[in-house]
């Protein structure tokens, strides 16, 4: 009898494509799911499908025409992508930026990190099933889009930075806009949390799955949000400071747990702390001039540079190996989100289809950063 | 009032033919009439529900096709009808097409059941809510047929998780409903109803009937397929579930079969706990369509309550979904049987 029953129960293995067009996978991401009924025995990522070669592009261009193809990585931090760039370049060539620009480029850098963290809670919401989230992120996002409108004229691919300082001046509702943004979130974050982290469905949904423990966290080079969710000490702007980030005080997350939940709980707290940083400039935006003067052609010294920041999704890493010319010999874009993509396997394995997506969420992926 | 409408109605047919084909001509005008409030239900749900999401998401909502937006759906079901019937190639053509129907005729089939009033109710047994709920459980087969004849391993999934869901939370609906049933001692829905006018079930029957509502409520979500439980489709993980395949009119057939579901649901909950066509001050009598009435407010309002769910919980997972039922809801409901009956027994009902 047994025999029979097990002959005739056996179940099958099975391959699901999910993806390049599926709602979870945020862009054309594709994932081959090998699954046992719902429970997942393997991820495979297929990537390359919005693949635009822009590092090679970037060989063609001057170093000037570079920053604004670094706004089509990840198009959520592209102040901070920008940035990156602008100081490998002012490094290079030791051009010395007014604190001013320094200031600013801080304010905006949070600005933006606040913006993309609120969208990835909207979608977090959405992944796991609460619809309502999306539009209260975007309540959020619109005030500070509206802000960045009124300072460069665009609210998502900025283009703000330039080699030397800031495109545009500060406008003078920039102090009392972002003034207005800080009272007014501050009202919402514990409205998030209602609505969300305290939650008990949504609890339960992240408490212990995907869990990646330190060590694993560091072999597989994880970074920002993501890591620190497994209690990895890496933000940049602690490492390494850069623009004001030196003088500015604030906490770096930490969450030892390593499950879906810190990782949430890590980019929850983090906008508070991208709160008390723009607290802490806002009124203290020192005077002076937003843009230092370049030469008209800017041409690396030979060598090798390297310039880390530290985006809404991890450590951004920009690589230039220079020969002298006008164009970059090679330049080498480090997306935080390719890193933390490939340790969802490990993290996926043996739990649901559901849970997948919550992991995939929770990792925080925008696919044109990992696909360039 | 509504008696001599149907009365006149009556007798001028009689003027007309012989006894036989006005019998039979009055059974297919009220199908007709049942076909039309389907429709105009599901159309009227829809909006309904796009403006309270709209409510609830600091956005408006359809506000342009007609008064507050209100034949915005009209236009999408005229939209759907003139679509094109797609369809996979390897799926089971057979299964595929008849599918539908099984969602749509189980949820007219309940709908004849549901008193609107006193007077309007197409089909009055005496196993009434045995019957609501057996029907109900037919609806479920179309959803599982969908699921597994599409050739789709996302409405494959979904159907999967339709059965594990259906086979599981059908108990507690029964249960909860049983457990109203030992307190009125009946199974007619309109007994149901007037056995209430000395005071709503939920109140006589206390603190089991409080518990037996909590679990109704819960379970019922589960039924009509909604957030939190709305694996069946979970858009974030299988796209559209089990639906995913179906277009035009086959899929607004399921579109609209889930609201209809989600207000027989709402109306089962109104005649065992809320007094059905009832008025909350006891004049129902005296005013002409005051039972249409207070019933559709009854059952507005527990329909924006599961609305409120939807637009608030996130999504259970699988093992979760099995876990409070089988692990919590079942073993309450057990207990709540037993002290329903005590109660009855000793008389501490109000």
């Amino acid at each position: 009898m047994e025999e029979f029953l097990t002959d005739r129960l056996k179940t099958q293995e099975y391959f699901l494509n999910m993806g390049p067009q599926h709602p979870a996978t945020h862009g054309v991401l594709m994932l081959l799911l090998k699954l046992d009924g719902e429970i997942i025995q393997n991820v495979e990522l297929d990537l390359g499908y919005i693949h635009r070669s822009i590092e090679k592009m970037c060989e063609r261009d001057t170093y000037k025409q570079i920053i604004h193809l670094t706004d089509r990585l990840d198009y959520l931090s592209s102040h901070m992508n920008n940035e990156a760039v602008c100081l490998l370049v002012e490094d290079a060539l030791n051009i010395e930026v007014a604190d001013r620009i320094k200031v600013i480029r801080t304010m905006m850098s949070e600005l933006s990190r606040i913006s993309s963290h609120v969208l990835w809670w909207g979608v977090m919401g959405m992944d796991i099933g609460a619809l309502t989230t999306f539009m209260y992120g975007f309540r959020e996002r619109e005030m500070i889009n509206d802000i960045f409108e009124e300072t460069c004229g665009a609210r998502l691919t900025m283009n703000y930075n330039v080699i030397g300082g800031v495109r545009y001046d500060l406008h003078e509702n920039f102090a009392k806009r972002v003034k207005d943004f800080i009272t007014h979130f501050r009202k919402k974050l514990p409205e998030y949390d209602k609505l969300l982290s305290n939650n008990i469905i949504f609890q339960k949904r992240l408490e212990g799955i995907g869990y990646i423990s330190k060590e694993d966290a560091v072999a597989y080079g994880l970074n920002g949000p993501t890591a620190r969710g497994s209690g990895v000490s890496c933000d940049v702007r602690k490492i390494h400071p850069y623009s004001a980030y030196d003088r500015v005080e604030f906490e770096e997350i930490l969450f030892p747990e390593g499950d879906s939940y810190a990782r949430y709980r890590v980019r929850i707290r983090e906008m508070w702390e991208s709160l008390s940083i723009l607290e802490q400039l806002v009124d203290k935006i020192p005077e002076g001039e937003h843009r230092v003067k370049t030469k008209a052609v800017i041409k690396l010294p030979e060598g090798d540079f390297l310039q880390r920041v530290e985006s809404a999704r991890g450590d951004f890493g920009v690589y230039v190996k220079s020969d002298g010319q006008k164009f970059p010999y090679r330049l080498k874009f480090r997306s935080p989100g390719f890193a933390n993509l490939t340790a969802l396997n490990k993290m996926a394995k043996g739990l649901k289809i559901a849970d997948l997506v919550a992991i995939l969420s929770t990792i925080d992926i925008v696919v044109p950063d990992i696909d360039r | 009032m509504i008696l001599n409408i149907f009365t006149d109605i009556h007798n001028l047919l009689l003027g007309l033919m012989s006894a036989k084909a006005v019998h039979i001509t009055e059974l297919v005008l009220i199908g007709v009439a049942y076909l039309g409030i389907f429709a105009v239900l599901g159309l009227f749900l829809v909006w309904l529900e796009r403006r309270v999401a709209g409510f609830f998401q600091l956005r408006l909502g359809p506000n342009r096709v007609g008064p507050s937006g209100l034949f915005q759906t009209i236009a999408d079901a005229l939209k759907l009808v003139s679509k094109e019937l797609t369809g996979t190639v390897k799926a089971d053509k057979q299964l595929y097409k008849i599918a539908p129907y099984f969602v749509i005729t189980t949820a007219l089939m309940a709908m004849a059941l549901i008193p609107f009033s006193q007077e309007i109710q197409a089909f009055d047994i005496n196993i009434g809510v045995f019957f609501l709920i057996s029907v109900s459980s037919i609806g479920v087969l179309g959803i599982f047929l969908a699921g597994w004849s599409s050739n789709n391993k996302y409405s494959l999934i979904g159907g999967m998780r339709t059965g594990i869901q259906m086979i599981s939370y059908e108990l507690s609906v029964g249960m909860a409903v049983v457990t109203m049933v030992v307190l009125a001692g009946t199974l007619q829905i309109s007994e149901i109803v007037e056995l209430q006018k000395s005071g709503w079930f939920i109140f006589t029957g206390h603190i089991p009937a409080i518990i037996a509502f909590m679990i109704f409520m819960i379970a019922g979500t589960a039924e009509s397929n909604r957030v939190p439980f709305d694996l069946v489709e979970a858009e974030s993980e299988l796209g559209a579930g089990f639906h995913t395949e179906y277009s035009g009119m086959r899929f607004a057939y399921y579109f609209l079969a889930e609201f209809v579901n989600m207000f027989i649901i709402a109306s089962i909950a109104v005649v065992l706990f809320f007094g059905g066509w009832l008025s909350p001050f006891g004049i129902t009598d005296a005013i002409p369509f005051a039972g249409l009435f207070w019933f559709t407010v009854k059952v507005i309002a527990v329909i924006f309550i599961f609305m409120w769910f939807r637009w608030t919980f996130p999504r259970f997972r699988i093992d979760q979904l099995l876990t409070l039922e089988w692990k919590y809801l079942l073993p309450i409901n057990m207990v709540n049987i037993v002290l329903m009956a005590l109660m009855v027994w000793l008389g501490l009902t109000f």
